[in-house]
């Protein structure tokens, strides 16, 4: 079977950008990508894209061109970004196709997301007597997991300041400036324990790549890190997921880590061989419980690897280099394909300001409602 | 004064003998809640789940949800709520609004009681009723 390349990666800077549609950024960052790769739409075999609050991805078929190209637009949550990627890799993998792209772009309005019981198979009540919000879920999980794994309060500030310190050193990031310890902590909650500085906010953004063929990539003459492992997990029972009004008695393994334990098993590789991390950080304690459910740490460890600076750029497990969910915001149908696209600038050298010293292997896992979870594994 | 339940097939009983809703399923006696309503649920008996279980878990509300959201008031009259799990025994963990005066001294653990709470009060005067667990212990010393 042949490998799978990234060829070429593009981004629109995440945030708030006035007057451009969601759609645009998802044009821009496709032709950002297109141009990495020295190549032209009119090459492309297949395109698999999502969005989920900003139209249609095939949308960009008019202003890409109508070429006839097989386009599928890709709805899969939080995920839908991780969905689109682990489907062009089947499409090249299977023999059927050798160059593609992959997109994703949103842009949402302000604040948290309000989710409908109904497109879940949940009853009117569950949202009319104000239990449906992914904050609530995201604070009582790190709740629960502090107190049995003495994970303290201080350690999720640590996590949101390094946060901000990485988005300050990244050009695509939203939030660019530095935010103090003692602001994090002092700031309103949220949702308890989390203070607002602890969450990330719905966003806009978008984000492309362009994968190839091993046997394509040498005919064109262009080089990129190759797709190790990708694998896309949903949940089991037993799993503490978004929206449950209820919980078995017994736990089960969540889907990060049942996705994780496949990607590196395709990719032949362990946690420790890893050189850069990005993972889900909707809210501070959410980086903190992956890294444990993807192998990186065990549980209870984040509080000493966080307080020696372990995680931070120059520490020993690099993670979130550009500052995730919580400097860059939360474009659902971008936000997982985002944390490839930073892989990719870290494998290539090309992260400037923030580079992780010979990066050779690079993780990004994305999770989200209603509880799945994609990872990929790349190697420069 | 006339209330009603938030939703048909939540509790069964009124007042004081009120008790929460699940389901048992007939093939292997797995617990579930809500009880199913509609289609499948042929496949559930109704149960009725214990009223005194501990705190699995808890967070704190503390912006006025977008709707679906139904409660009383506004974004300036909002008034943080408590949410949390409830483990109750040899049942199932549920989610629900927490009843408390002291939001500052729930605790992972602490022993909690099953009771029905005023949700919002309707433009005809009717009271609306849901689910609800509160400390057992709420009103003894700290």
């Amino acid at each position: 079977m042949t490998d799978v390349h990234i060829v070429g990666a593009g981004i629109h800077p995440f945030g708030r950008t006035e007057g451009r549609s969601g759609l645009d950024q998802g044009l821009f960052a496709t032709n950002e990508a297109l141009a990495d790769a020295g190549l032209d739409w009119s090459q492309m075999e297949f395109a698999f894209g999502g969005s989920a609050a900003a139209g249609n991805a095939d949308a960009l078929l008019p202003r890409l061109g109508l070429t006839g190209v097989q386009f599928i637009n890709v709805a899969n949550g939080c995920a839908t970004g991780g969905s689109a990627l682990l489907a062009g890799y089947w499409a090249i993998k299977s023999g059927e196709f050798d160059l593609g792209l992959v997109v994703g772009f949103d842009k949402h309005p302000r604040g948290a997301f309000n989710a409908d019981p109904e497109k879940s198979g949940l009853p009117a009540w569950y949202g009319e007597t104000g239990l449906m919000l992914t904050t609530q879920f995201f604070g009582m999980k790190i709740q629960r997991y502090m107190g049995l794994h003495g994970i303290t309060a201080e350690t999720l500030g640590r996590v949101a300041e390094k946060a901000y310190e990485n988005g300050a050193r990244t050009p695509h990031a939203w939030r660019r400036e530095p935010v103090g310890l003692n602001v994090i902590m002092s700031a309103d909650l949220v949702s308890d324990p989390l203070t607002k500085f602890m969450f990330c906010s719905p966003a806009e953004g978008g984000a492309a790549l362009i994968l190839a063929s091993d046997r394509k990539m040498r005919e064109l003459g262009l080089a990129g890190p190759k797709v190790r492992g990708a694998a896309v997990r949903t949940r089991v029972s037993g799993s503490f997921e978004v929206f449950s009004p209820s919980l078995e008695l017994e736990r089960g393994p969540s889907p990060t880590v049942l996705a994780s334990k496949a990607a590196y098993e395709m990719a032949g590789v362990g946690p420790t061989d890893i050189d850069v991390i990005q993972i889900q950080d909707t809210e501070s304690g959410a980086e903190i419980m992956h890294m444990a459910e993807n192998g990186f740490c065990q549980d209870g460890e984040q509080e000493e690897l966080i307080a020696a600076g372990a995680t931070r750029i120059g520490g020993r497990m690099p993670v979130n280099t550009d500052g995730g969910c919580l400097a860059c915001g939360e474009p659902i149908g971008a936000s997982g394909l985002r944390q490839v696209y930073e892989n990719v600038q870290q494998l290539r050298g090309r992260a400037e300001g923030r580079q992780v010293e010979q990066a050779r292997l690079g993780y990004s896992q994305v999770y989200g409602a209603p509880g799945l979870s994609a990872v990929a594994i790349l190697e420069a | 004064m006339a209330t009603r339940m938030v939703a048909e097939g939540l509790v069964s009983g009124l007042g004081d003998d009120a008790r929460l809703l699940g389901g048992r399923r007939r093939a292997d006696g797995k617990v579930v809640f809500p009880l199913p309503l509609g289609a499948g649920a042929e496949a559930y008996d109704a149960i009725e789940l214990p009223r005194e279980g501990t705190l699995w878990s808890y967070t704190v509300q503390r912006f006025r949800p977008k709707p679906p959201y139904a409660g009383p008031g506004d974004d300036r009259s909002f008034t943080p709520y408590a949410v949390g799990y409830v483990a109750l025994p040899d049942a199932i963990i549920v989610e629900t609004r927490i009843e408390t005066d002291a939001i500052d001294r729930l605790r992972i653990g602490m022993p909690m009681t099953f009771t029905l709470q005023t949700f919002r009060t309707d433009a005809d005067g009717a009271e609306v009723l849901t689910y609800a667990f509160r400390p057992s212990k709420e009103g003894d010393a700290p």
